[in-house]
């Protein structure tokens, strides 16, 4: 039963209140140096921790930081600080002023965008990713989901470990071009483990309202993993036909994405170098860039206020497109698409609103369709071993399953796994629906559960 | 600085907690990059801020702020008194303390020169050199440098009368080299892979690791990895270089040995650990020549302090003694829930704006007898060596890891005979330190460690790995690839 006797969360810090500093840190630079760009951010996410049953951990940080770039002439740097009194933010101009005549010149430094190039895209669409109850939410509320996780897993004779966490975030950003964005939104965040003898099951749901975070049915579902993983057997590692769930997919997924930077292509460093235009993945993989997606989050303008762009990045297993920067975009003769990162930085660009097209059948119809295989339920330390192929290495965890004849047979000890994400996705035999999905190694993504031939797992441990 | 914590701790007593902690700090930042030429990075940095810490109903709650008016540390108090009361809703055993005296101390970590008054001139002086070194060899298709240093000023206060001033220095530095052709990318760094090298020192270290001075043997192994063999598929007896092995500590020996990892509190994220209390002075966790300690004592290593943050004493706790598992990384309520009467000060936060979790101080393998690393490659008749990190992957309990390192070299009848690209090697780490059988006595380095990451949320942190090369047998290679 939620309690409402504690104070709310208040949002962090408002656009007005951002466009307040902003506006303070511009005013104090004047004309004294050829471009400024500001940005404030702001967070209030409070997280509850809890394992054996108790809460072990509980804590409401707030933050406010303000960050300046400077740009005078072909010198470009970065001050940031979390003093946002008047003086703190002069004395951070002042620095940043003084330190870039220090500087070097760097003939890729950029002035900031003309205004006509930060305005933001018309788009018909409720683009408020803020929901009160959530942004807002009191340690009395976040204790009660605990609780209701806590109480199904003992209902299993079973002990529970987790997080249920929730607030809000904000970033502004605003330039001596007369550029100012302000975003706000709310996340809601829980993962739970539920723990056995010798086996365990795990869960975890981000979404921007906690309407959507269903706790109790989490740790149901963790609980149902543990119980049916119980006293796990060997198998030998060797390639199996395996199907992972939206969590495992977004994981692995995630070591790909910064391949579509431009910068890295630049760099030399993507597995994607002159394969743009190249069928590189199966026929059925199709994935694109997209903050409008109704089931993404973030914010609408990237590091440098340029409004995001949807770009298609796999179309039918063609590397269709690379997102830029403002300094990619330069080099490599293209627009920008409004994935830049703030400046200065290595990186460029990175495309962070992935959404991959999904099909039609569940997890169950999955399993149904095997003759042998293996479920997974997590993959856990997953580490890129070889950039040439995207080859990656980690385990499975909390719940691995042997399919026999369309059927789980049962638990296994948990495998370790060397797959390139180029060959996984030339052999994706079936897709699920794609869903919001949050793993651990990548942040959250619009991904199906996929259903895969020729998964290499190449040792067992003991567990 | 002091009145802001006294204030915090008195508000939080004052409603009602039966103990509070508080940190105040403020941190200065500087991270500059180099890539080709150019700087791509440069990044200045100050961060002020309160963490209140409290017990109350025998549960926690922990509030941050940055508004340090006396009405903004009151606020964040007595939020962190109600967080406290919501968490202890749900709470089957109330948290207890293990005793620990109220220290009252000033300690700064070791520095000669303070790496805030070297000019930034200097300092790309030094990266733009090293750049042009690696750009020099060709087929070099990126060189990228890097520095970092943080001055840190914390103050901790408790309402049981502690009151501790630290002042840390944090430098680093380091370069990588990258060789791409059609069908290979290949890469390698000095001191370290992951930014360099990182100590508890100033300026100073910049000089002692040389950048200039080894980046155009670096930038010339990146190139020949392109055309080196692959490292083949098998099991045999194995070097591992000093940086490479702080690594192996780090993940196999100093994750396990957090003890809230064993007793299950970290279980739903980071995981785990084979290392449960049953087993305290019955596990051979390696051969008798095995000891490994967790040492935040030495102070110039990055792991090193004087007080952690609840106050507790820094102290070099035995964890395998001659082979044997024998201690944990503790707290003070995780020492209580298993009976050790003293936390042997593992706790620590990423910042102002993070609750303390344990953490790895320094986990250090005490050097052997095996002489310097020439000497053991002298010693071996057949095997490879294993040089500096690129991919690192260990199961949620610690025992299935799996390494890859940026360059391998086959050894026979004692020297070197080639390099090898694409070597990693793996196993379950108990059968790996029982195979230990021969440590380096020279060539020993406090290996640096920055970007830890553990808790919900997930905390970063710096940690310190001494290590001399060591060989064991029996190992499995080249599976990453094979």
């Amino acid at each position: 039963m939620a309690s409402t006797r504690l104070e709310r969360q208040q949002i962090v810090i408002s656009e007005s209140e951002s466009k307040r500093l902003i506006d303070l840190a511009l005013a104090h630079a004047g004309k004294r140096v050829d471009g400024v760009e500001v940005t404030v951010t702001g967070s209030n996410f409070a997280t509850s921790r809890f394992a054996n049953n108790n809460m072990t951990q509980n804590q409401a940080p707030e933050r406010v930081s303000v960050s300046v770039r400077v740009i005078s002439g072909k010198r470009q740097i970065r001050l940031s600080s979390d003093d946002i009194s008047q003086s703190g933010i002069e004395h951070l101009v002042d620095n940043a002023i003084k330190a870039v005549a220090l500087l070097p010149e760097d003939p890729t430094v950029l002035p900031l965008p003309a205004l006509a190039l930060t305005e933001p895209l018309a788009r018909d669409v409720d683009f408020n990713r803020y929901d009160r109850e959530t942004g807002e939410m009191s340690a009395d509320q976040r204790s009660d989901s605990v609780n209701s996780m806590i109480e199904a897993a003992k209902k299993h004779n079973l002990s529970c470990a987790g997080t249920y966490g929730a607030g809000g975030d904000s970033i502004a950003i605003g330039n001596s071009n007369g550029m100012f964005h302000y975003h706000n939104e709310s996340a809601c965040e829980c993962s739970v483990t539920a723990v056995a003898a010798n086996s365990s099951g795990w869960a975890k749901v981000h979404n921007p309202k906690s309407i959507h975070v269903d706790a109790r049915a989490l740790a149901e579902s963790a609980a149902k993993n543990a119980i049916l993983s119980a006293d796990p057997k060997d198998v030998p590692p060797g390639k199996y036909t395996v199907i992972l769930p939206p969590s495992a997919v977004v994981d692995l997924l995630g070591f790909l994405w910064g391949d579509f930077s431009a910068t890295s292509h630049i760099d030399k460093l993507s597995s994607l170098l002159g394969k743009v235009g190249q069928k590189v993945f199966g026929e059925n993989i199709n994935i694109k860039d997209d903050v409008f997606h109704p089931m993404q989050a973030g914010a609408r303008f990237d590091g440098e206020g340029l409004p995001r762009t949807v770009v298609t990045l796999v179309d039918k297993g063609v590397v269709k497109n690379l997102v830029y920067g403002r300094k990619s975009a330069a080099k490599m003769n293209a627009k920008p698409t409004g994935h830049g990162v703030s400046e200065p930085s290595p990186e460029g660009e990175f495309p962070v609103n992935l959404v991959m097209e999904g099909g039609t059948a569940s997890i169950d119809e999955m399993v149904k369709s095997t003759d042998r295989g293996i479920l997974l339920s997590r993959v856990w330390y997953v580490r890129l071993v070889d950039p040439t192929t995207i080859l990656l290495t980690g385990m499975t965890r909390d719940g691995t399953f042997l399919i026999e004849n369309g059927k789980i047979s049962y638990g296994i000890k948990n495998l370790r796994f060397n797959v390139s994400v180029i060959d996984m996705l030339n052999n994706v035999l079936t897709l699920g629906p794609s869903v919001r999905a949050a793993g651990e190694d990548s942040f959250p993504a619009v991904v199906p559960a996929l259903k895969v031939a020729n998964f290499n797992f190449s040792s067992t441990t003991k567990f | 600085m002091l009145e802001i914590a006294k204030q915090a701790v008195d508000t939080a007593t004052a409603s009602g907690a039966s103990y509070a902690d508080a940190r105040v700090i403020e941190r200065e930042s500087q991270n500059i990059q180099t890539k080709g030429m150019n700087v791509s990075g440069l990044n200045l940095g100050n961060s002020y801020g309160l963490g209140i810490r409290v017990l109350c109903n025998g549960g926690w709650g922990f509030a941050a702020t940055q508004d340090l008016t006396r009405e903004g540390i009151d606020k964040a108090a007595r939020k962190a008194v109600e967080i406290a009361r919501a968490s202890a809703r749900c709470m089957e055993k109330p948290i207890e303390l293990a005793p620990e005296p109220a220290h009252k101390a000033v300690w700064k970590s070791p520095c000669k020169i303070d790496p805030f008054t070297v000019s930034i001139e200097d300092k790309l002086a030094v990266l733009f050199k090293t750049a042009e070194t690696m750009l020099a060899v060709k087929g070099v298709t990126l060189a990228q440098t890097d520095m970092t240093f943080i001055k840190e000023h914390k103050l901790f206060v408790s309402s049981e009368g502690a009151e501790i001033d630290q002042t840390f220095i944090r430098s680093s530095c380091g370069l990588t080299a990258n060789a791409t052709d059609d069908h290979d990318r290949q890469k390698r760094s000095y001191p370290n892979s992951f930014g360099g090298q990182h100590e508890n020192a100033g300026w100073e270290m910049v000089g002692r690791w040389d950048l200039p001075g080894n980046a155009q043997r670096i930038a010339e192994e990146s190139v020949q990895l392109l055309k080196a063999p692959q490292c083949p598929h098998g099991v045999g007896t194995v070097i591992i270089g000093a940086s490479q092995l702080g690594l192996q500590i780090h993940e196999s020996c100093g994750h396990p040995s957090e003890l809230d990892r064993a007793l299950g509190q970290e279980i739903n994220f980071a995981g785990a650990s084979f290392l449960t209390p049953d087993l305290l002075g019955h596990l051979k966790y390696g051969s008798p020549i095995v000891n490994l300690v967790a040492d935040a004592t030495a102070t110039g290593a990055l792991g090193g302090f004087a007080y952690d943050d609840e106050g507790v004493e820094a102290q070099c706790v035995p964890l395998v003694k001659d082979g044997m598992f024998v201690g944990y990384l503790s707290s003070r309520d995780t020492a209580n829930l298993i009976g050790i009467k003293r936390s042997g000060g593992a706790m620590r936060a990423e910042s102002w704006h993070h609750q303390p979790i344990i953490r790895m101080t320094n986990i250090s393998l005490r050097p052997g007898t095996a002489g310097s690393l020439a000497d053991l490659i002298a010693n071996t008749s057949d095997g490879i060596y294993f040089d500096t990190n690129k991919s690192w992957s260990i199961d949620d309990r610690r025992y299935n890891f799996q390494f890859s390192t940026e360059a391998g070299y086959k050894i026979k009848n004692g020297k070197i005979v080639g390099l090898l690209k694409n070597a990693s090697y793996g196993g379950i780490t108990t059968e790996f330190w029982n195979s230990c059988d021969a440590i380096c006595s020279q060539d020993y380095v406090d290996w640096g460690v920055p970007n830890c990451g553990k808790g919900q949320p997930s905390q970063t942190m710096w940690t310190g790995h001494g290590a001399a090369p060591a060989r064991f047998r029996n190992v499995q290679y080249g599976i990453a690839h094979s």
